[in-house]
């Protein structure tokens, strides 16, 4: 049977998600996932001894397109639609700890 | 309630030159006009493309041409397929203003059939939810009566059909998305089986069990439109090395001796109103009235579609909208350094459900618990797929409730996640096990609302699911 859900595990999970909650988030959340995790958790209820995992309906794998260059997305327009650009890249806020 | 005839009557028209094109999307933008501001079916009505384009039809009518099968119809697209240049949305202030940098297949495929792109419609934010309430842009309401939601997460879609914005739209359908807001607006819906039409282009949600798919006002105006977007994509990996099915020629061959079941845990459930039981029922009797051999039948693992749905499909969203870190495409709110900013981008750009299925998700497949919930609940998936295979020996058809309920009102179900989660207890398995499906309008419930009744097939049978619809249609009185 499934665990509580605890705060402590929701501020976890959204640190992994990448999530800023509020605290009236956090709060709601933990009740909110408590009880869909318990109504999901019938599903430990059946038996799967010896039954596969299915990813994917079809049982479709290796699909390759024929190896021929192809013209890209437009590089302007792509740009265009970032929150931040600079020399044909994408501008970011520094990613490690040093000084700007 | 449609504005100027079906789909396959227009394109008629224009293509014999009865009609022009640009007439129809004039027609067709006055019911807009007249009727949006208190539906709210688009997030955008892109009434100068539309006249644009139904010109460009009128000029390859007027060269002798043949603009294709879907000919100066008006169509409605979900904001959540891409359109070069034209904000897509998804209903979400994480993408609010965004213009993608490609059309989606479908979008290139029903353009190429003639079809004129009115509007991008209204969805519950990145197809989440069953009422459309969940829209950063405020709810769409149901053209049968606006105190009553849509349904979701296609509501949009399916009111403008449903309103007669659109004789045909385009949705998408993950765990019902298109056949629970058809039956409750009283349109056809139809979820091919997964892999029939390209997802290229589709903003994704959950990956193995999105499928595209459409709406119209009648059995054959769908099987016209599913024609025009089906077969095989190269730029999907997912898509079946098949052409698209052909559904419009054996469409009256009629269901004499066709193998149909009524699956009992998608009808015989706990608060499902007693007339859609009935409708079920009724539509059942109208088969065997044309000749079809109609049994009920168990399909007992459907019982934990919802609780493995509700694993499975977040975990895939979970993945897919780690995409939205503010710095490629869309929102972006600054902070010091790049997981701050990703933090919170993604805290301000979502809404209240997207961020509870994330969080749904990434537990579900976090240390310790990936076993538990996911494994299990693909290891559930294997035996409702498996289920639904062995009735199929048996049956060729199954015929279920699309919803449990007709249309509730607004705000009747936001309090409760759960609540409307259970919406879709008829319509998930069919997207587990990757099977086509579809809802058929069938007579009227509570407050005269319209009920849907589900057909279910086996893999790639479209041509039976279309002829059992068209026989249930014709029960139904509706004979267009």
């Amino acid at each position: 049977m499934a665990e509580r859900i605890t705060r402590a595990d929701v501020e976890h999970v959204a640190q992994l998600a990448r999530l800023a909650l509020t605290e009236e988030e956090i709060v709601s959340l933990t009740g909110e996932l408590g009880a869909i995790v318990d109504y999901a958790a019938q599903v430990s209820a059946l038996d799967t001894h010896d039954v596969p995992p299915t990813a994917h309906p079809l049982p479709v794998v290796n699909v390759f397109r024929p190896d021929e260059a192809r013209p890209g997305l437009p590089r302007d327009e792509v740009l265009a639609a970032a929150p931040a650009a600079e020399d044909d890249r994408f501008r970011v806020p520094r990613i490690l700890g040093e000084e700007p | 309630m449609t504005g100027g005839g079906g789909a396959r009557r227009i394109a008629d028209d224009v293509r014999s030159g009865a009609r022009t094109a640009r007439d129809v999307v004039e027609e067709h933008l006055t019911a807009i006009a007249a009727r949006e501001p208190e539906i709210h079916a688009f997030n955008l009505v892109l009434a100068d493309e539309a006249r644009a384009a139904a010109d460009a039809v009128d000029e390859v009518v007027a060269r002798g041409d043949d603009p294709g099968p879907l000919a100066g119809v008006p169509l409605a697209l979900k904001d959540n397929m891409c359109t070069r240049g034209i904000v897509t949305t998804c209903s979400s202030r994480i993408l609010e203003g965004w213009r993608p940098p490609y059309d989606a297949t479908v979008v290139e495929r029903v353009r190429a059939a003639g079809a004129v792109v009115i509007g991008k419609t209204n969805l519950d934010e990145f197809a989440m939810g069953s009422s459309t309430e969940n829209s950063a842009f405020g709810p769409t309401r149901n053209p049968h009566d606006p105190t009553r939601v849509p349904g979701g997460s296609s509501g949009g879609s399916a009111a403008a059909v449903a309103a007669g914005f659109a004789p045909l739209a385009l949705g998408s359908d993950t765990g019902g998305s298109i056949r629970q807001p058809a039956a409750l607006c009283g349109v056809v819906g139809v979820k091919p089986t997964y892999g029939v039409v390209s997802r290229y282009g589709l903003i994704a949600f959950a990956s193995s069990l999105d499928q595209i798919g459409p709406f119209a006002a009648t059995v054959e105006d769908a099987a016209v439109l599913l024609e025009a977007i089906g077969g095989h994509d190269p730029c999907d990996s997912t898509s079946i090395a098949r052409p698209a099915p052909s559904l419009l020629a054996g469409l009256d061959d009629g269901v004499s001796g066709l193998r149909v079941g009524i699956v009992d845990e998608m009808t015989e459930i706990d608060g499902i109103e007693p007339r859609v039981r009935e409708a079920v029922r009724a539509a059942a009797g109208g088969l065997e009235a044309a000749g079809a051999k109609v049994d009920t039948v168990s399909v007992p693992s459907a019982t934990y579609g919802i609780a493995a749905y509700y694993l499975i499909a977040p975990a895939e969203a979970s993945s897919n909208l780690a995409r939205y870190d503010g710095v490629r495409y869309g929102l972006r709110v600054d902070a010091e350094d790049v997981a701050h900013m990703n933090a919170a981008t993604r805290e301000a750009g979502f809404g209240r459900e997207v961020k509870r299925r994330i969080m749904l998700g990434t537990y579900a497949l976090s240390a310790g618990y990936y076993d538990a919930y996911y494994g299990q609940a693909q290891r559930v998936r294997t035996l409702i797929l498996r289920d639904f295979e062995r009735v199929y020996e048996q049956f060729d058809v199954l015929i279920a409730a699309t919803s449990p309920t007709v249309a509730f009102e607004l705000g009747a179900k936001t309090a409760d996640p759960l609540a409307m989660y259970l919406c879709d207890v008829c319509t998930v398995p069919a997207n587990l096990s990757g099977h086509p499906a579809m809802s058929v309008p069938f007579g009227t419930g509570e407050g005269g609302l319209p009920i849907g009744v589900q057909v279910l097939a086996p893999a790639l049978g479209e041509a039976t699911m279309f002829r059992v619809a068209r026989a249930i249609e014709q029960a139904a009185g509706k004979t267009p």
